[in-house]
């Protein structure tokens, strides 16, 4: 920033006529700025309005909302969404329970596996280390799809209807393994050679010498994972239909897709409850997204600087 | 390797053997990944054989009977194909494109900003969509389109012009998928392509400046060029799953909404609603495997393509 103008502007003649360069290179400049800032304002509303939507709904009681639609702002404050979303918790709580649990032991796993696969592959001393990685990568490239794959865990691994079925899908991605070879080669062999020399095996240098140093990485892969985790509705979708074993998102989602199946009943004259009619529809909707997703939203400013760190790791493409 | 070989056993005389042994502790940490793949991407690769079986859940995939290409012909009959292979790349196309102009504009302008205070706020908010699901983003979208209650209704009849319902009218959706799915993505590519963009050596910017040029001229001569090889990367590798769909972006949001389907329908989707009725696996199976041969085609060739123009960029 500082360097452009004056530098422009020092520049020795050579036939240019460097003050009317520096001229036209602020003005571009400053013209780029302005836009710049404009652009990227009204994207940044974009991005966290219908969050305030989301938001501001959950806290507006229903007939306010009938009267004046979705606002950004509170017309009558009301906690009757909250309030019946926890009259009967027993559905949220299961669901919490499997999300969460799901959660920390997925992705503790998923890093360990991640963290572990990718030193061994970056080792260069680690003989066919090459067609190793091939190995892995070629599942990239080509899959059986969903039908062999969906025969394959509910016929033979047995997932229906079982934990399993929330935890192993989600536990290892080729990609997270790559960013930890990449992350990892940056490390000083010099550390694992020595140590060999010491006499410690691989699994001790990997677990005292390695992992210590790092940490982004484990945020990061941490964040990722925790993040799949959190957000999977998909395997509940296709392997889930106790309620007491769906995750969070699918609860969300079925919950939400029935108070749309209620509402279509009414509208095509069809005898309904009244007392279901008159449930707080829309703002039950909304105030049951705040739930599923506040936990991962409110840890999103304590982990973001890791977030960012840990993706500029995967960009560096070893 | 010396204090390893204390326990070294007799057995181990084949070079192989010995190699294996010396690395036992390194094949040991390579087991869990190995299982994984070989248990969740080898063995349904294996299970690609139900596609030309009449599968019965009783006899599992092997004890199936074979059936040739029955149900290849099914998928073909369903006359759908070449619509939902149509969707699906046109789709894929327009998320890779319109994704990586906004990923690339984003962090060039973000770059050019001074205040870091603005860039780490704006940063923050654009990877705010990343973090939630489809499920979320459906429900945000019920808010805002809504035709009873809806944020644009809402506006719409407040300056006196209709209301519309577009969960009834296909018509904006393709326009509409492209832009959620951008809203959900660009904040973590744009962070992605940031990264390369701050490794360029400021001294180029320098010398570009000092001889003259414009800041349009030095995105373009300099920033443009710095960030191909990524650009590269990042194309090939969303071109290798160009025939597979988002999933998650056309369940939730599109379904099985029949008036929007003819819009917004692809292979996936058929593939999820042709698993879930069992009478349609076998054809679930076939269109499964085109799409699958499909990707694979495609990355092969394009990679095979850019090595022979520019070798430093292919992926292989």
């Amino acid at each position: 920033m500082e360097g452009t103008t004056p530098n422009a502007a020092l520049a020795p003649g050579a036939g240019r006529p460097g003050k009317i360069a520096g001229k036209i290179v602020q003005r571009d400049r400053a013209v780029f700025c302005a836009a710049g800032y404009a652009l990227v304002t009204l994207y940044g509303l974009l991005c966290v309005l219908p969050f305030v939507l989301v938001l501001v709904t959950s806290f507006t009681s229903e007939a306010a909302l009938m009267r004046h639609g979705y606002t950004f702002f509170i017309k009558e404050f009301s906690l009757e969404a909250y309030r019946l979303a926890f009259r009967n918790p027993q559905r949220i709580l299961w669901a919490y329970r499997n999300t969460v649990c799901a959660t920390a032991v997925g992705s503790t796993l998923a890093v360990l596996i991640a963290t572990m696969t990718g030193y061994v592959l970056q080792r260069k001393d680690f003989p066919q280390r090459n067609k190793f990685s091939l190995f892995f990568f070629f599942t990239t490239l080509f899959n059986g799809g969903l039908v062999p794959t969906y025969i394959l865990c509910a016929r033979y691994l047995k997932f229906r209807n079982n934990y399993i079925a929330l935890v192993l899908p989600l536990m290892f991605s080729v990609w997270n393994m790559i960013i930890a070879k990449s992350y990892i080669k940056s490390i000083p062999f010099e550390i694992t050679e020595s140590a060999k020399v010491d006499g410690a095996n691989d699994v001790l240098i990997f677990y005292r010498l390695i992992l210590p140093l790092c940490k982004p990485l484990i945020a990061t892969l941490g964040l990722f994972s925790a993040l799949a985790y959190w957000n999977d509705w998909y395997n509940t979708l296709l392997y889930i239909t106790k309620e007491e074993r769906m995750s969070l998102q699918y609860f969300l989602q079925e919950m939400i897709n029935s108070i749309q199946a209620l509402k279509n009943l009414v509208s095509i004259g069809a005898t309904v409850d009244a007392s279901l009619v008159s449930l707080p529809q829309e703002t039950l909707k909304m105030g049951m997204t705040v739930i599923t997703t506040g936990p991962i939203i409110l840890l999103y400013p304590f982990v973001q600087r890791y977030f960012v760190k840990g993706l500029t790791i995967g960009a560096v493409k070893g | 390797m010396d204090g390893l070989s204390a326990g070294a056993p007799r057995r181990a005389r084949s070079p192989f053997a010995k190699t294996a042994w010396n690395n036992r502790y390194l094949l040991l940490m390579l087991l869990p990944a190995i299982l994984y793949v070989v248990v969740f991407s080898y063995l349904p690769m294996a299970g690609i054989v139900v596609a030309f079986k009449n599968f019965n859940y009783q006899k599992g995939i092997f004890g199936s009977d074979w059936v040739g290409l029955k149900n290849f012909r099914f998928l073909l009959m369903s006359n759908k194909l070449w619509f939902l292979t149509r969707n699906t790349l046109l789709y894929n196309l327009a998320f890779i494109s319109v994704g990586m102009a906004l990923e690339v504009g984003f962090a060039i302008v973000i770059n050019e900003l001074a205040s870091k205070r603005f860039k780490r706020l704006f940063q923050s908010f654009m990877f705010l969509p990343y973090f939630i699901s489809w499920v979320v983003v459906a429900a945000i979208l019920q808010a805002v389109f809504s035709y009873e209650y809806g944020l644009l209704n809402g506006l719409l009849s407040s300056v006196g012009a209709g209301r519309v319902n577009l969960y009834a009218d296909a018509g904006p959706w393709p326009y509409l998928l492209v832009a959620f799915r951008a809203w959900k993505t660009v904040g973590y590519g744009t962070v992605v392509y940031l990264a390369t963009i701050t490794g360029i050596d400021p001294e180029l910017h320098e010398a570009a400046s000092i001889d003259g040029a414009s800041l349009i001229q030095r995105i373009r001569r300099i920033t443009l060029p710095c960030l191909a090889p990524t650009m590269a990367i990042m194309f090939l590798l969303a071109l290798g799953q160009v025939f597979r769909g988002d999933f998650g972006l056309f369940y939730q949001l599109i379904g099985n909404n029949a008036l929007l389907l003819p819009k917004a329908d692809i292979l996936d989707l058929f593939i999820y609603r042709a698993l879930s009725s069992t009478s349609d696996l076998g054809m679930a199976s076939a269109a499964g495997l085109y799409q699958s041969v499909l990707c694979f085609a495609t990355i092969m060739a394009v990679n095979a393509l850019i090595k022979k123009l520019q070798p430093d960029y292919s992926l292989f």
